[in-house]
């Protein structure tokens, strides 16, 4: 989200699907968009068959890659690379949109300097992909007319995560692929309302709609509406939570609807984190493996249980609605909070959703024009300033959200990842998701999806498992420097040599015993794309 | 473009370039009955069902193919379009058992329909034996049931996997009286392509493809939808969630596929229809927690949330606003969200609050 925040003015999805269905070129990174956002993945097949072109840069053969024109099967980690090379070879040959990057986009001469460096060669070793590969890609690419980028996981789950997102940032806005139809740069979101959570100032440094902490006014106004003393510095994220946790620095932690014990990366750091707490509270509909250290767990309602709205991947604010009650005394989370709150001496009056969701429209400028009534003709894409606004399906159709209106671009080098096989731990584990689960599993594997996918398969290229002497279906033991998980082989070319999927949706078997608590500095997102472990044959 | 007017019936009725007969008709209010049709999926015009009468045109148009033209007079309840639309309905009764009784899509059956507006009760060709008996019931899998039995070979399954869900999991197979939807060679559903993203088995016209998980949760005419977004990835696919009446349960999940709201125009995948269960678990928390001498045991709201704030408090004036933490969540709605801020903010007064957006 930073990098895109950065260059752009905005974190979110600067497309809609339609737009996306208008596409003349799909560029797809990091995203196995078919399994993670199925419905997408069905529009950017669509789009194929009638004649789009489809590239996907993904180390694993994945489903879509399998209908790729171009498939990049680049190293792991290596994006930086390739987004300057496909960058190199766009300034080289003249192919950049000049206009657009005169009017819109300030930087051009540091990007070029940058990207020198990167010739089809230099980028073929760092990617380990073919030189005429790379040169075609980008011409299609430049070429469009309209080009579109898709991105997931694959892109920022890594150290380097952020300038990841920045380096696709780049490439969009060097060929002018932004502000119209079918253009644009579009990470898809993984969880149902992760936009609105974002949006709703679920973040350490911002209010609602990223009305930022540090801002006096922003402050101000916050302080008066809701009439306490906001504080100035702003706060720890979810990862500096955990390590404070450790260290006794924060003493007492609320946890709504996650389960960092399976999500989080290095469970077994996690584990002692929370226990070292002098009180944790969660709220949850399952028993689940985090609530099962807590001190007090509340029971909650799930979404067909209760009323309100979430925020997909394309900014778009939609009603949820109530079908059925929830069981026995739990409660809806925005009753138990508030209840929370009133039991510490707040007086919030909020009745229901629909009062809460006017609160926020008064002091979010992005969703003032938003109303459940409206809500009722169907969603509206922010941002919507006015009750007579129609929405906003696609971002920077005219300025971008920087001063000045221009965007920026901002050139990174290549970084090597911060862990990388070596004779001890010869194999590079990659983490995941399956189309059939979802996150930590608490919903899917209690749904008929658990009696479809039952247990961890771990991926594995042929070539990897025949000196190891194991086959098919057989178990594993993978270990990196930080704990082991025990699963099933799937052998398959889906995976390149060298390299392993996990999926880690299994708490039995839980993906993230592996991986390291290394953060991207920059967004403090996990790098879960990269662990360096060794294999036994169990 | 000059828009085009047309006679159904003797009604004139003005429509665009570019429609079809059924097309114009429904605009019109006009009923004509269809099988292997579906507004959702490419229309092919196999079933004859939706067969009109056009004036000076020798043989009888599939209304679901056949473009709307400017001067045209159709007749859609004709004496020879109702002949030939019976005798097309009794040649599919001729090979469907009829054990309406116990079929999943009683009430929802669009050949039950067109049976019951023709008048039809059994096929008048039918002879003992005739009624396909050989195809043994798939269902390997947890998501749905296939009766092939049932297969009215409309071909909707094949093109709502080649169109909606963007897979080739099934097609026709083997000729004449043999031809069946399978997936392809020797394969079963579950070895093949199929993502079991289960819009085949909405828009099967009968029971040949029917939901799993709502077996025995309810009848067609039982239930109540609810209009909702799924619980699962960011795409924010509109939902149809069915409601038994009586139970108060989730009995399925469907989607509106001409839903003017829907982002998802209908399209789903596996979670979306079919990963539902949890919701009515027997291990879904139902009392709050406080831990006691150890282990968490089961408390009234009022001492749980008593023991939450008071610990919250005490913390607070000990240590600080700053050694408080708040994980909100990104599969909370916005409201719940922007109330879990307020709570770090203006209550406590830190801004320790975050989510898992990352993961
Ligand atoms: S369930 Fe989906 S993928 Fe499987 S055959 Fe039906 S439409 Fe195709
Ligand atoms: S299974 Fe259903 S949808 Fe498919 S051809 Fe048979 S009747 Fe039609
Ligand atoms: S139905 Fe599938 S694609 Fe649509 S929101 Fe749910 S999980 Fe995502
Ligand atoms: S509905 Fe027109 S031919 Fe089947």
């Amino acid at each position: 989200m930073k990098g895109l925040g950065e260059t752009l003015g905005s974190g979110a999805m600067t497309n809609d699907f339609d737009s996306l269905r208008r596409a003349d070129v799909i560029l797809v990174m990091g995203s196995n968009t078919t399994e993670t956002h199925p419905v997408i993945g069905s529009w950017i097949k669509e789009r194929h068959d009638q004649g789009a072109t489809l590239i996907v840069g993904d180390p694993r053969k994945t489903e879509i890659a399998g209908h790729a024109d171009i498939h990049l099967q680049l190293q792991s980690g290596s994006d930086v690379a390739l987004a300057n090379g496909l960058m190199h070879v766009i300034l080289r040959d003249g192919l950049h949109d000049r206009a657009f990057i005169d009017e819109r986009v300030e930087g051009l001469d540091t990007l070029r300097e940058t990207v020198a460096w990167y010739t089809p060669e230099r980028t073929a070793e760092l990617t380990g992909l073919p030189r005429e590969r790379i040169e075609e890609a980008a011409r299609l690419y430049a070429s469009g007319p309209d080009s579109a980028i898709c991105y997931t996981m694959g892109i920022t789950q890594h150290t380097t995560g952020t300038d990841n997102v920045r380096s696709l940032a780049n490439l969009a806005l060097l060929c002018g692929m932004l502000g119209r139809p079918g253009t644009g740069v579009n990470p898809l979101r993984g969880q149902s309302n992760v936009q609105g959570a974002c949006d709703m100032g679920a973040l350490p440094n911002v209010y609602t709609g990223y009305q930022k902490v540090v801002d006096d006014r922003i402050r101000e106004k916050f302080s008066t509406l809701w009439k306490a003393e906001m504080p100035a510095q702003p706060g720890r994220t979810v990862m500096k939570m955990m390590e404070a946790a450790g260290s006794g620095d924060i003493r007492g932690v609320l946890i709504m609807g996650e389960n960092p014990m399976v999500s989080d990366p290095n469970t077994e750091h996690v584990r002692e984190c929370l226990t070292n707490l002098d009180l944790l509270v969660v709220q949850d509909i399952f028993l689940t493996e985090t609530a099962r250290l807590a001190d007090v767990v509340l029971p909650a309602a799930c979404l067909p249980e209760k009323d309100g709205t979430l925020t997909n991947t394309t900014r778009t604010v939609q009603r949820v609605r109530k079908a059925v009650d929830a069981p026995g005394a739990a409660r809806p989370d925005w009753a138990i909070t508030t209840a929370l709150a009133g039991a510490m001496g707040a007086d919030w009056a909020f009745r229901g959703p629909e009062e809460i969701f006017q609160a926020i429209a008064a002091c979010t400028p992005s969703y003032a024009g938003i109303s459940y009534e409206r809500l009722e003709e169907g969603g509206l894409p922010w941002p919507c300033p006015a009750p007579d606004h129609p929405g906003t399906p696609n971002l920077y159709t005219e300025g971008f959200n920087r001063p000045g209106g221009k965007a920026r671009f901002l050139p990174r080098h290549w970084k090597a990842p911060h862990e990388w096989p070596d004779e001890a731990y010869p194999f590079l584990a990659t983490t995941g998701r399956l189309l059939y689960h979802y996150h930590t599993g608490s919903m899917s594997r209690r749904s008929a999806p658990g009696e479809h996918v039952r247990e961890l398969f771990i991926e594995m290229n042929p070539a990897d498992a025949k000196p190891l002497g194991v086959g098919d279906g057989e178990m594993i033991r993978v270990t990196s420097r930080r704990g082991h998980v025990e699963g099933r082989t799937a052998v398959t070319d889906r995976v390149p040599p060298g390299t392993l999927f996990i999926p880690f949706h299994f708490a039995e078997a839980a993906a993230n015993l592996l991986t390291a608590s290394v953060i991207d500095p920059d967004s403090e997102t996990p790098a879960y794309k990269i662990t360096a472990v060794r294999v036994d044959k169990v | 473009m000059a828009s085009i007017t047309m006679t159904i019936n003797g009604t004139t009725v003005t429509t665009e370039p570019g429609t079809t007969i059924l097309e114009a008709a429904q605009s019109a209010g006009i009923h004509i009955p269809t099988l292997c049709h579906h507004p959702a999926l490419p229309p092919v015009g196999a079933c004859r069902v939706c067969l009109v009468e056009a004036e000076g045109s020798g043989k009888l148009l599939t209304s679901c193919t056949t473009p709307a033209a400017e001067g045209m007079s159709v007749r859609t309840h004709s004496p020879r379009v109702l002949e030939a639309r019976r005798f097309v309905v009794e040649m599919i009764l001729l090979r469907h058992p009829l054990d309406c009784f116990s079929c999943p899509s009683n009430g929802n059956c669009e050949l039950q329909d067109i049976a019951y507006e023709l008048g039809i009760e059994e096929s008048s060709f039918a002879e003992e034996g005739d009624t396909c008996r050989d195809h043994p019931l798939e269902e390997d899998n947890p998501y749905f049931v296939r009766d092939l039995n049932k297969c009215i070979l409309c071909g909707r399954c094949i093109r709502a996997c080649d169109s909606l869900a963007r897979y080739h999991a099934v097609d026709f197979h083997n000729r004449g009286i043999h031809t069946m939807v399978h997936p392809p060679a020797d394969r079963t559903l579950e070895e093949s392509d199929c993502t079991f993203c289960g819009q085949c088995v909405q828009l099967c016209p009968v029971g040949a493809l029917a939901e799993k998980p709502s077996r025995g949760r309810g009848r067609p005419w039982e239930l109540h939808p609810v209009t909702t977004v799924c619980p699962y990835c960011g795409v924010g696919c509109e939902l149809e969630i069915q409601v038994n009446s009586k139970t108060g349960r989730i009995a399925n999940v469907t989607s509106d596929y001409g839903s003017p709201t829907s982002l998802n125009r209908g399209r789903t995948c596996v979670k979306g229809r079919f990963a539902w269960q949890f919701v009515h678990s027997g291990e879904r928390l139902t009392t709050p927690l406080v831990r006691r001498d150890g282990e968490l045991r089961e408390a009234s709201w009022e001492e749980a949330l008593e023991t939450a704030a008071a610990g919250l408090q005490r913390i607070k004036s000990d240590h600080g606003p700053d050694s408080l933490g708040f994980f909100s969540s990104a599969r909370c709605t916005n409201e719940e969200n922007y109330l879990m801020q307020r709570l770090a903010r203006e209550v406590v007064g830190t801004n320790n609050i975050d989510h898992c957006a990352h993961l």
